[in-house]
């Protein structure tokens, strides 16, 4: 099975051939390294750019407007809150000239905590992210996912801004649905084919599988699991927690419908709206910090627009507004969600007596 | 009145004389050309400034002043679309090079109205915001020094693209203290990865109220350059002349060895930092269109009254636009949602990757 670094790479690699991927960079992106997560191994147009996040969101817009098609990466998340002016400006360009230029870019950038990342490799940027307007926002959850979104990342004329949850990265597909289409059956033949070797790699090539051209919509939800008592609306990492929930609930005869939202901007209020108008009940849940949260927004627009429908309070689960994710085992999971506090928050909605 | 030059080296003591070619004079048609172009430049930044102050405008920041430097900077830059052109990366005082590239001064007084026919934004952003793909002029925006960030992008794509194209960005001398002019130092001089940029600084020796000395270390904005092994030029940008040759040896050196020219040109500020501070003319700075005026005229290739008849002329047609402009219909009030996301990519020229769709 292939993992999101995989597909990542798979994907960059099948932008570079058929879609005219000019430049992948962004610190240590190029040989040898080919990005801290390995994402950007063996890509023909892969370099390593200096350490000045500033200047790689800055480069990729100057080679988006000359016509280029940018693929920047920001090592870690934590590290675009400088560049935030500059994603605006990216934001803006078509929107500022009334229509005449556009930005085709994408940036991506790795966020989330669940891998021990302590305080500055653990920062979520969801919040940040949707409040840049003209900007499209995804967030994978699998590998097929991962690749999907990524190339229609690639072939959209606006600034899109793929963020892959850290720890989910080396994870592996769970089944077929969350499998790169193409990819040999073996995993050992595909990590030969296209994981780099340790040691000396000048001599090293990638062989890639003959994956195809799988776009996944940006702006269409996934529908994780069908149910019929409580809505769970969440992305990335959190989707694997609450689908673990909803197994538990399962055998207390909560069904609960896992709505996986792929895209944070556009997003599929459509899939949201009709999920919560079948089960009157809806948990949103998140790991970014909970004052001034995205789902806090979902939960403003559920309100506005479904009241009527609701038989229990809307709830976002999200982070706890704190500096940073603590290193110790028991500060990180003290900060962001976990499987029994989003089961109590479920249970708590699916019991609730209106 | 305390010395503007406190600090700074005085002007005396810049390269007004430029190397190579110093002593070649320029054609005087050419010179009549510059003069014209400044003339026309000043009457919009004064037509600009009074439409602000009679209410057909928010707001009005420009470049009086800074014609006898960004008027020869529009006649030397090749301008179209896509990589095998210049690229500009402006700031918000480039009336000059504007009306040199060939804009029409009227599209400027429908940003000062914040018209829909508004050219450059369609009357979202302010007077001296321009943006024209067709030209490769990137839209200028508000925030100091963003565009030194952008830059390298631009001038990446021609230095893969090869041909004579350069990318050309300018902003002021407070600005330099943002990390994006660092930045546009560090990505345009990498070993083996040189970018052909002209990266401009027009040095008026004020940020907005606060004056350069007390804020900068550094002798001249341009020594920085040296540290990277940029070139490096200073120059006395009040003299269009000086500046003409300055910019011709500078970028005919980016254009052909393809890699970056650090110009830096002392420039006046005329009316203030922008209407926020009065826009009002300030005595005591020097005048490059007065002095390059008088100039022409001691040559001979002017006269007076044919000085002042330019004058007349772009002052009345100006005035007739703007009151012709503020007839013309405000955006609506739906517009807003117009241009949020791209429908299809359109950047690039004819060498522009359409990506597959
Ligand atoms: C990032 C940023 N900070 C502050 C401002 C407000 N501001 C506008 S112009 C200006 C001074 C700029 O001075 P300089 O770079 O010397 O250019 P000049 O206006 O003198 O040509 C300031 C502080 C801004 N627009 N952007």
């Amino acid at each position: 099975m292939t993992t999101m670094v995989q597909a990542i790479r798979m994907a960059l690699h099948v932008g570079e051939e058929r879609h005219g991927v000019t430049d992948i960079f962004g610190e240590d992106v190029g040989a040898p390294l080919g990005g801290v997560f390995t994402q950007t191994q063996g890509l023909r147009t892969a370099w390593n750019s200096p350490l000045d996040e500033r200047g790689i969101v800055g480069a990729a817009i100057g080679l988006a407007l000359a016509g280029s098609r940018p693929v920047a990466e920001i090592q870690f998340c934590d590290y675009a809150f400088n560049t935030i002016d500059l994603l605006k400006l990216a934001g803006a360009m078509h929107w500022s000239s009334n229509g005449d230029w556009n930005c085709p870019m994408v940036v991506m950038t790795p966020v989330g905590a669940g891998i021990h990342g302590s305080i500055y490799h653990s920062h979520s940027f969801d919040a940040q992210a949707t409040r840049l307007a003209g900007w499209k926002i995804v967030m994978p959850s699998n590998p097929r996912d991962a690749y999907g979104l990524l190339l229609s990342a690639i072939i959209d004329p606006n600034p899109v801004l793929f963020m892959a949850p850290k720890a989910l990265l080396r994870q592996k597909a769970n089944n077929d649905s969350e499998e790169v289409p193409g990819v040999p059956s073996d995993e050992r033949e595909l990590s030969k084919m296209i994981d780099a070797p340790l040691g000396d790699r000048t001599k090293w090539k990638p062989r890639w599988p003959d994956t195809p051209d799988l776009l996944i919509p940006i702006g269409k939800a996934r529908m994780d699991r069908a149910g019929n008592d409580v809505t769970v609306v969440t992305y990335g990492r959190h989707v694997h927690v609450c689908r673990k929930a909803a197994e538990e609930l399962a055998t207390e005869g909560i069904d609960v419908e896992l709505i996986d939202m792929r895209s944070l901007h556009p997003y599929d209020w459509d899939a949201i709206s009709s999920s919560i108008k079948k089960t009157h009940r809806v948990v949103f849940v998140n790991e970014d910090t909970d004052i001034t949260n995205f789902g806090e927004h979902l939960l403003r627009r559920t309100i506005d627009e479904l009241f009527y429908e609701l038989h229990a309070p809307p709830k976002v689960l999200a982070g706890k507004h704190l500096p940073g994710v603590g290193l110790a085992d028991n500060l990180e999971k003290g900060s962001v969600p976990q499987l029994d506090d989003i089961t109590n928050a479920i249970r708590t909605s699916a019991r609730h007596e209106p | 009145m305390r010395s503007r030059y406190n600090g700074v080296p005085r002007m005396t003591t810049i390269i007004s004389k430029v190397r190579n070619g110093a002593e070649e004079s320029l054609k005087p048609e050419l010179l009549l050309q510059m003069h014209d172009l400044m003339r026309k430049a000043r009457v919009l930044e004064e037509r600009l400034i009074r439409m602000q102050k009679q209410g057909d405008g928010y707001f009005w920041i420009g470049g009086p002043g800074e014609e006898a430097f960004s008027v020869p900077l529009g006649l030397l830059t090749h301008k179209g679309e896509g990589p095998q052109y210049d690229y500009l990366h402006l700031h918000y005082r480039a009336s000059g090079t504007m009306l040199a590239l060939g804009a029409d001064p009227v599209d400027a007084l429908r940003q000062m109205k914040s018209t829909a026919s508004d050219p450059y934004s369609g009357g979202r952003n302010f007077a001296s915001h321009y943006s024209v793909r067709k030209w490769n002029v990137v839209p200028v925006s508000s925030p100091i020094e963003v565009q030194y960030a952008m830059a390298p992008g631009t001038a990446l794509a021609q230095r893969r693209h090869g041909g004579t194209g350069i990318t050309i960005v300018t902003g002021g001398d407070a600005g330099t203290a943002e990390g994006d002019f660092a930045t546009c130092l560090i990505w345009s001089a990498r070993k083996g990865s040189e970018l052909p940029m002209l990266i401009i600084v027009t040095n008026n020796q004020y940020g907005i109220s606060t004056p350069y000395d007390g804020q900068h270390g550094e002798k001249r904005i341009a020594d920085r350059g040296a540290a990277f092994g940029i070139r490096t030029l200073t120059i006395d940008g009040n003299d269009p002349e000086t500046s003409y040759r300055a910019i011709k040896q500078a970028m005919d050196y980016v254009r052909k060895e393809r890699k970056p020219f650090l110009l830096e040109a002392m420039v006046s500020r005329l009316y203030g930092h922008s209407s926020s501070s009065g826009a009002n003319y300030i005595e005591g700075e020097a005048d490059g269109l007065k002095l390059f005026e008088d100039k022409l005229i001691a040559r001979k290739l002017l006269t007076k009254e044919r000085a002042d008849e330019l004058n007349a002329k772009y002052t009345e047609e100006l005035l007739e636009a703007s009151k012709r402009v503020r007839d013309e219909a405000p955006p609506a009030p739906e517009d807003i949602w117009k241009h949020v996301f791209a429908e299809q990519s359109v950047v690039g020229g004819s060498s522009g990757n359409k990506g597959a769709r």
